[in-house]
């Protein structure tokens, strides 16, 4: 392979997709915070991944940065549509507990990938979140640049139905939109991801185009949705299954947390393409988040009884 | 006098409850200070996006001494009782108490308790804690370190910092002592968070407000308004432009700034092809920017936002960015709008109406599908009194709804009905069921327009009866503060279309044709089989009068629209079948057999899954006075009197014609305001007091036969009775024929010989048949006027 000789431009945040994410990550892992790759499973956002989902729970300090691709099978338009994909990337920072300059740390994370507040006109408009699988809520705000939303800034009260002590502030940065405005470009499949020019350029579209077409096509007409009841069922059993094995360890801790909280994972994907696929009515679709939302408490109340949730 | 001044700075407060947390704030703060004994002069609070301000002006520096009496136990009373009274009174010994006595109670002790006033700086060091700790916040969270307990403080976003500053001009003010959750009250704020971002110590209002504005924060919301407001004008004025006002977005908009900078942006022209009313939702909803119309009127493409800083390059990065994405904004709109024409082009016999039976309406009312089937078929049945013709209500009816499944509504809610008016139009049907298509929602509250056209108002109608008698059926009404389904406004609604377009028709007919189209759904069709022991239901008792259909195999069956029902009887629905009363409490739901064939006993399963919907006659007299209570708050708004409502509703009659209620009110309105009208008052008022005197004596009901003609003496009373006579056969045929007027011409025709008879007679006459004659006559007076109103019920 030759390789590949470009100045320094091509990893600017403004100029790259990936040096969008490189500078944020630098950025983050500056202000002390680990920083983990992608969980390796299907999630429909970073708050999914066990270091959001579990780590807010329980009273030890953790600060942790990551990207996460997320796929929400309904959102996707056969890569017709420039803003809307069934598989894109979140950047998500969880601080516990929340510091007081976490407002003032996102900020700060803003000019590092060049949105410089002397010119832009930044604000926080309220926009309480909430998760309905996860059993979760907080307060916190939409931030804006300019009258776009680029991120979401959430004080967790509550997660996995449990209450947060200490709450942790999350940060989620919507990548794509991100770089299409620091990009100046109006159409997501033409974002620049890897900062060349010429031949050498790749776009987001020249990466992704053909897997959200095939992907789309899954979601809404392939995929098997008796196997897909099947797999959520499972999912289901085997969460809860696991849950009970793991009970009473050592000093009554809990020794299947982590594995159990995949089950719910794959149950709620499970359900998101059988919710894409249209074969779950209104009536039902209430009752299998509120499924999910029992195994994701479950998870919650179990991973308070291990040594990273806090268990004495 | 020393002033407060106190300032709560916080991260980014909701626009929508600044305002109300300003006067929270000051009603907090002066309310505990009137408690202490405390008075000020006066006090003004502001918000903006990251603070709270208090300032209260003239208050003492002391707290008035208060000096109290405490009456103890007598003189020589047991050890105990001293003891306690001494405690009590925080007394060491009796020496300090002095010794009263009275008559009564002989001589007692008496402590009198001085308390000198605190300094109004210690009161307030308890006050303003105990305001931030108890802040009525729409929502409140925790954060931080501190949160790991649950007792930390809550505020609506983190509280980052408290400035309490108290004294008079003349001095140096001081800080008032006290901290919240490690958080100590001070002298320092902060200035804009972007362009003046550094400490700011403060004295009192007067630099405080000063140095906010150097700083670059207008602290008072009503200028920040005011400044938007202008300079929205102007920019606007000088593109010969004008804002299209929007007094809810420039609320918001002036909750979101410290620093208002309005500036211009624009968009492509092509995007004027949609509808004016969708672009302005898209610029107001997603990007909170204001919309702007031409010297014609029609929109223009520029659109202003509010920014909060001044940029160092005038805003252009700025205008640039909020016009990519409101380009993109207006380009998903226009995709919708082209979208939403094709298929209501394309599906010309509607059939996505099909789709509506996905969505539910509510869980007991069935679904939207089940709710557009009975408006169509309740409009029909209005035409007979609305007039309107058959055919375009029916299609109006049908499609009413139709637009919510439109991409442009499913976006911005607000355009409904809009939308449909709009896209119906552009198919070519008729304009007043397009009109209808937008008119049906109206009127949408006291200060909107009524529908005139017919269509429009069987369809409105028909909405709002079956909204409303439906969640009657299933007992959900209003209670209190809580209308969620807004019942209230749909009753008004309906009093509006009834009363502004002259539809005279009964409540209670009203609600019959529609209650029992509330349960006879899609869903529901009767499934009862007569085959054999296995039935778990017989036919309800109130329908066994109609005749059974046979299905192919020759099984009995009975139709949901053959069903007769008894109105006084409620509804149960167990599962598809069709119950009644009595059948749930029969034997017949004793044992019901399961699948295997063992008797189980499910009356509590079955009757916990029925759903029951109330018998026609219970919301058709609940919701008569529903409407009345609606009808007289509507006219008391309206400036009508109250009690002539309550007198006119006194009649003893259904009053179920709300339109005639109303011509009544207003009669005996104009009636009252004639001098016949109040000396007849009068002379029924004296009459009515001399008959309950008397009834005292007598009793209830003790004058109530006729008079007899013999009896009367005196020509005052012949004329009297005489005049009753025909006054009371007069009001009835004029009533008869609702012809108010004529009604009250006749009562006014009473008012000589009334004045006459109190002029001539003394009612309480020796003879005690004489006597009970005239209080016969006062009687029928009484009964006469009570056929037009209770006057016993006009106040005057």
């Amino acid at each position: 392979m030759t390789a590949l000789t470009h100045g320094p431009d091509a990893l600017r945040p403004d100029r790259s997709f990936q040096g969008l994410i490189l500078t944020l990550q630098r950025f983050w892992a500056e202000k002390g915070c680990v920083i983990l790759q992608p969980y390796d499973m299907e999630v429909g956002a970073g708050t999914f991944h066990p270091a959001t989902t579990l780590r807010a729970l329980g009273p030890r300090p953790w600060n942790a940065a990551y990207v996460q691709p997320s796929r929400r099978p309904k959102d996707g338009r056969y890569g017709e549509n420039p803003n809307r994909f069934q598989h894109y990337y979140q950047f998500q920072v969880i601080l516990k507990p929340s510091p007081p300059n976490l407002q003032e740390l996102y900020l700060e994370s803003l000019y590092a990938i060049g949105i410089d507040p002397a010119l832009h006109d930044l604000r926080f408009v309220e926009d309480d979140w909430e998760s309905p699988t996860l059993g979760a809520w907080g307060l916190g705000w939409e931030c804006w640049c300019d009258g776009m939303e680029v991120s979401q800034f959430t004080y967790f009260q509550q997660v996995a139905g449990q209450e947060c002590a200490p709450v942790a502030g999350e940060l989620t940065y919507g990548l794509e939109r991100l770089a299409m405005y620091l990009q100046g470009v109006d159409n997501g499949f033409e974002l620049n991801f890897n900062g060349l020019e010429g031949d050498a350029k790749v776009t987001y579209g020249d990466v992704f185009r053909q897997a959200e077409q095939e992907y789309s096509r899954h979601n809404f007409e392939y995929a098997n949705t008796e196997k897909l009841f099947r797999n959520f069922a499972e999912a289901e059993a085997e969460c809860r299954a696991l849950l009970a094995a793991g009970e009473g360890g050592e000093g009554q801790r809990h020794r299947q947390v982590l594995p159990a909280y995949d089950q719910c994972i794959k149950a709620s994907h499970a359900f998101n393409l059988l919710d894409a696929r249209g074969v779950i009515s209104v009536t039902e679709r209430q009752s299998y988040i509120l499924r999910v939302r029992e195994l994701a408490k479950a998870c919650g109340a179990a991973w308070v009884k291990t040594e990273a949730g806090g268990a004495a | 006098m020393p002033d407060l001044l106190f300032e709560l700075f916080s991260e980014e407060i909701p626009a929508r409850m600044q305002k109300q947390a300003s006067e929270d704030l000051k009603r907090l703060v002066t309310n505990a200070l009137v408690e202490a004994g405390v008075t000020y002069e006066g006090a003004q609070a502001y918000a903006t996006p990251r603070r709270l301000a208090l300032h209260v002006v003239g208050l003492p520096a002391r707290q008035p001494d208060t000096r109290e009496e405490r009456k103890g136990p007598r003189v020589g009373s047991p050890e105990g009782a001293v003891q306690g009274f001494l405690k009590a009174a925080g007394l060491a010994s009796l020496d300090q108490a002095k010794i009263e006595s009275d008559p009564k109670k002989g001589e007692f002790y008496v402590a009198v308790i001085e308390k000198p006033g605190r300094p109004t700086l210690d009161l307030l060091a308890e006050i303003l804690p105990a305001t931030i700790r108890a802040f009525p916040w729409p929502k409140s969270m925790r954060w931080g370190a501190a949160s790991t307990s649950s007792a930390s403080l809550r505020w609506v976003r983190p509280l980052r910092a408290i400035l309490a500053t108290f004294g008079a001009e003349t001095e140096e003010p001081e800080i008032v002592p006290f901290a919240v959750d490690g958080l100590a009250a001070g002298n320092i704020t902060y200035g804009h968070r972007f362009l003046a971002p550094a400490e700011i110590r403060v004295k009192r209002f007067e630099d405080y407000a000063a140095k906010l504005e150097a700083a670059k924060v207008v602290l008072d919301p009503a200028r920040r308004k005011e400044i938007i407001r202008q300079d929205a004008r102007n920019l606007a004025f000088a593109q010969g432009l004008e804002v299209v006002e929007d007094e809810g977005l420039l609320d918001e908009v002036a909750g979101l700034v410290e620093w208002p900078v309005v500036l211009m942006g624009r968009f492509e022209d092509a995007f004027l092809d949609v509808p004016g009313e969708v672009i302005r939702a898209t610029i107001r909803a997603n990007q909170k920017c204001f919309v702007l119309r031409g010297p014609d009127g029609r929109l223009a493409s520029r659109f202003l936002l509010v920014s909060n800083i001044e940029a160092k390059d005038g805003g252009a990065t700025i205008i640039a960015g909020n016009e990519r994405v409101i380009r993109a904004r207006l380009s998903d709109a226009k995709f919708f709008w082209e979208t939403d024409k094709k298929v209501w082009r394309e599906d010309t016999g509607f059939t996505r109406l099909e789709r509506f039976k996905n969505v539910t309406f509510h869980e007991k009312l069935g679904s939207q599908w089940d709710r557009i089937e009975r408006i169509r078929a309740l409009a029909k049945e209005l035409c007979a009194v609305t007039g309107a013709d058959l055919e375009k209500v029916d299609l109006a009816a049908r499609i009413c709804k139709l637009d919510l499944q439109t991409e442009v509504v499913g976006e911005f809610p607000e355009v409904q009905g809009l939308m449909g008016r709009i896209y119906a139009g552009q198919i070519g049907l008729d304009p007043s069921v397009a009109a209808a298509c937008e008119e049906h929602y109206k009127p949408v509250g006291p200060g909107d327009s009524v529908p005139k056209d017919p269509v429009s108002t069987t369809v409105a109608l028909a909405d709002k009866l079956d909204t409303l008698v439906g969640f009657w059926a299933i007992d959900e009404k209003p209670t209190g503060s809580k209308d969620p389904y807004a019942l209230r406004r749909a009753a008004l609604g309906v009093i509006r279309l009834l009363v502004e377009n002259g539809v005279k028709v009964g409540v209670t007919n009203l609600v019959s044709w529609t209650h029992p189209r509330i349960y006879r759904r899609a869903d529901f069709v009767l499934r009862y089989v007569k085959k054999d022991q296995d039935d778990l239901f017989d036919v309800p008792s109130w329908h066994m009068d109609i005749g059974p259909r046979y299905d192919e195999e020759g099984n009995e069956y009975y139709y949901f629209d053959d069903v007769k029902y008894a109105s006084n009887e409620d509804v149960y629905i167990y599962k598809d079948h069709l119950i009644g009363d009595d059948d749930l409490f029969s034997f017949r739901l004793q044992i019901l057999k399961d699948p295997n064939g063992n008797g189980m006993d499910r009356r509590a399963e079955i009757a916990a899954s029925c759903q029951r919907f109330l018998s026609l006659e219970k919301v058709a007299s609940d919701l008569l006075s529903f409407f009345h209570d609606r009808l007289k708050v509507m006219l008391r708004d309206q400036g009508a009197r109250h009690d002539l409502v309550d007198a006119v509703l006194g009649n003893g009659e259904a009053n179920d014609d709300l339109l005639l209620v109303t011509r009544r009110v207003n009669a005996l309105g104009h009636f009252l305001e004639t001098e016949d009208g109040t000396s007849l008052l009068a002379g029924f008022k004296r009459a009515a007091n001399i008959l309950r005197a008397e009834e005292k004596k007598d009793g209830e009901g003790a004058f109530e036969a006729a008079a007899d003609p013999a009896l009367c003496r005196e020509p005052s009373e012949k004329a009297l009775l005489e005049a009753l006579s025909k006054a009371g056969e007069a009001a009835g045929i004029a009533l008869g024929k609702a012809d108010f007027e004529a009604a009250m011409r006749a009562m006014a025709a009473l008012r000589g010989p009334v004045d006459a008879f109190f002029e001539a007679v003394l009612v309480n006459a020796e003879d005690p048949a004489i006597r009970r004659n005239r209080l016969a006559l006062l009687a029928t007076l009484r009964r006469v006027t009570r056929q037009v109103a209770d006057f016993s019920r006009i106040a005057g």
